[in-house]
């Protein structure tokens, strides 16, 4: 193989350091029985195309990348679709209008008062919309998703990098830092960090406002985001170290910085994207679990995982509140799960599911 | 073996403190009084004072902290009397003591974990051997493609729909509450039946992912095609040696599930309305009570550092090539 480019170059060491050396690709489990790549066809190919055109390939992973896009933009659309369908998520529509909620405050019509005005019901007590309720619910919960995601993506870059290629006592003291916050009790970390890093912000006596608890969300989670995917990364960025291409930019006079964003980065992208995959659907759903459990995000803000609480007090009566918003997100978790496993394959022909 | 045990001790301590000690720091960082909201809306300087020395809490937070360390170690005086070591305080909402009142909630807490991990390691270990015996056929795909959904499953939306669908609509499942089991075994089983179930859905799918594919790869390791060529059955080959080899990832997330759900099943407690240590936790948050949150956050970390200790002994017990030190 010829080194025709710094891409290229990348796509070297990657290979290698992914499969101890042997260059041989094969597609991983697409839905079609494995079938060899020449690898004629493969040289000259930077990685990043290399992946796309083994993710194309796989018809789970491409299905799945439209579910899991679906989501976002719904997400972030949210305001549009609720302005088309001409409702929103906070008026009592159930209680300001007569004839929607019977003397019980479930909805009269049958199905959770699923009709033509309201798509999705009503919700019991309340009567507010559950259709923008979940649109909006969707777009709290993969917004703080997100954030958790790149925070922590961003922290395990610093200390993964930190600890692997300055070694040492730096990654000595590293090491012990994530070691310490691994035998944290972290759901329980979470909830009783919540009322704190909220009152951080604002005096307990006083109303909390969206944002604020918005944000405790995001750091709580944050906090112990970040460790795996930094022990992954320092276990690579100390492989690659050791390699030729590193030693040829420290003889050429490279810089550290520049070794780093230039060398060992690129080089990292792989476990940073898998790992990612790995990490956002289980921000997502961690964040609802604290919503189900009364410290995450609280009345009336919209939320996913808000809807999963109310639904478990109001089960008896409306099995329906909780139906959409629950198979919406086993949708969504399945979807980026598989999405993750083809993100997987795409990167790392050889390894096997 | 004992150098071992003695370093992973020393080990834990310092965990222990130190995670104890972030909690104690970064409760007290809270502008909210303890003492105020026991004190009620008719209150005065005096009584104020009064019942912040009766909390302990009148004195700064660093020998608070240290008061509360050498509690542990030597027990400690209140105002309301002695309290034996190890003594982890009382609670600030109805002074129960600390220790007592996680003891007692241990058992709902312990039968939870043991009940719930029984069977989803047998489900999906025999879900996992059936699929690697089966590899590439239809029964495997489907197992994987049933997996991937399970593993998608939350226990607070799985959870109510049970509840409503199997419990009140059908009938078919006992309602979930918690008997001791020394008291009625059977009601025990009964009325805890629904948490396991529902804890396994979501706990089954990785166990049965991860010893398919570590069995797969036993299946082809140097070993094994030794045992073939010596003329064993397949049934030998697979439950002698190709087992034991893909017991060590197994073993490593079971410790990891098991420490966390010792420590309170927070999701599956609170959906299910069982009173253990999870419920005690939210609880405690809720109501500012310190000592008792430090109580459980002690206790669930211990089970954390315990676990993995175990999982590392227990490692050497399968690979006699892994010695302890």
């Amino acid at each position: 193989m010829t080194v025709r480019s710094a891409g290229c170059k990348v796509a070297l060491n990657l290979t290698s350091v992914r499969t101890g050396g042997t260059l041989t690709t094969t597609v991983a489990k697409p839905v079609e029985p494995a079938e060899p790549t020449e690898p004629e066809q493969v040289s000259g190919r930077s990685p990043g195309s290399l992946m796309w055109r083994r993710f194309k390939r796989d018809r789970s992973g491409v299905v799945s990348a439209c579910v899991v896009l679906f989501f976002f933009g719904v997400a972030l659309f949210a305001p549009v679709i609720a302005w088309l369908y001409g409702k929103n998520p906070y008026t009592r529509y159930g209680q300001e209008r007569e004839g929607l909620l019977n003397e019980f405050e479930y909805p009269v019509k049958p199905n959770g008062g699923i009709d033509g005005e309201f798509w999705f019901g009503l919700e019991p007590g309340q009567g507010r919309d559950v259709f923008t309720q979940l649109l909006f619910g969707i777009r709290t919960s993969l917004g703080i998703a997100v954030a958790v995601t790149l925070l922590a993506v961003v922290t395990a870059i610093l200390i993964g990098i930190a600890a692997g290629y300055l070694g040492g006592k730096a990654d000595y003291f590293l090491n012990r830092l994530i070691d310490l916050l691994m035998a944290f009790p972290n759901q329980l970390f979470f909830v009783a960090f919540m009322p704190i890093v909220a009152a951080l912000f604002v005096d307990p006596s006083e109303e909390t406002p969206t944002y604020i608890r918005v944000v405790s969300v995001v750091l709580v989670l944050w906090f112990l985001g970040w460790m795996t995917l930094a022990r992954i990364l320092r276990g690579v960025t100390l492989g690659l170290r050791e390699r030729e291409f590193v030693e040829a930019a420290k003889v050429s006079g490279a810089s550290r910085w520049r070794i780093i964003t230039r060398e060992l980065l690129p080089n990292l992208v792989t476990p940073i994207l898998v790992q990612a995959t790995i990490m956002l659907p289980n921000f997502v759903t961690t964040a609802a679990a604290l919503s189900f459990l009364g410290v995450g995000i609280m009345e009336p803000t919209p939320d996913w995982g808000r809807m999963f609480a109310r639904g478990a007090e109001v089960y008896q009566g409306d099995l329906t509140y909780m139906f959409f918003p629950a198979g919406a997100m086993v949708l969504f978790i399945v979807a980026f799960n598989l999405l993750g496993d083809s993100v997987r394959d795409a990167f790392d022909p050889k390894g096997q599911r | 073996m004992i150098r071992f045990l003695l370093r992973r001790a020393a080990g834990a301590v310092v965990i222990l403190l130190i995670i104890s000690a972030v909690t104690f720091f970064l409760f007290y960082s809270i502008p909210r009084d303890p003492a105020r909201l026991a004190c009620g809306k008719t209150c005065d300087p005096e009584s104020l004072a009064m019942i912040r020395a009766s909390l302990g809490i009148d004195k700064p937070v660093p020998a608070q902290f240290w008061e509360y360390l050498s509690g542990i170690v030597t027990g400690r005086d209140f105002a309301t009397g002695h309290c034996p070591a190890p003594c982890l305080g009382y609670s600030f909402r109805d002074e129960s003591p600390v220790l007592q009142t996680i003891l007692d909630r241990m058992p709902t807490t312990a039968s939870l974990a043991v009940g719930g991990t029984v069977i989803f390691l047998v489900v999906g270990l025999t879900l996992g051997v059936i699929a690697a015996r089966n590899q590439g056929k239809l029964i495997d795909k489907g197992l994987s493609s049933l997996s991937l959904v399970m593993s998608s499953m939350q226990i607070y939306l799985v959870g109510p729909l049970v509840l409503a669908l199997f419990v009140y609509h059908l009938d078919i499942l006992p309602s979930p509450r918690y008997v001791e089991l020394t008291e009625d075994p059977l009601g025990w089983f009964r009325g805890l039946l629904v948490p396991w179930l529902v804890m396994s859905i979501i706990f089954t799918a990785a166990y049965t992912r991860m010893s398919r594919s570590t069995l797969i790869e036993q299946m082809q390791e140097d070993h094994v095609r030794t045992a073939r060529a010596k003329g064993m059955s397949e049934r030998t080959v697979l439950f002698r040696h190709a087992w034991r080899g893909s017991l060590i990832p197994i073993v490593t997330i079971l410790g990891v599930d098991m420490g966390s759900l010792f420590g309170g099943a927070m999701v599956t407690e609170f959906t299910f309305a069982l009173p253990g240590l999870g419920r005690l936790a939210v609880n405690s948050v809720i109501q500012t009570d310190l000592p008792m949150l430090m109580g459980v956050m002690l206790f669930a970390a211990a089970a954390i550092i315990l676990f993995n200790v175990l999982v590392d002994a227990v490692y050497a017990l399968i690979d006699p090539r892994i010695r302890l030190t």
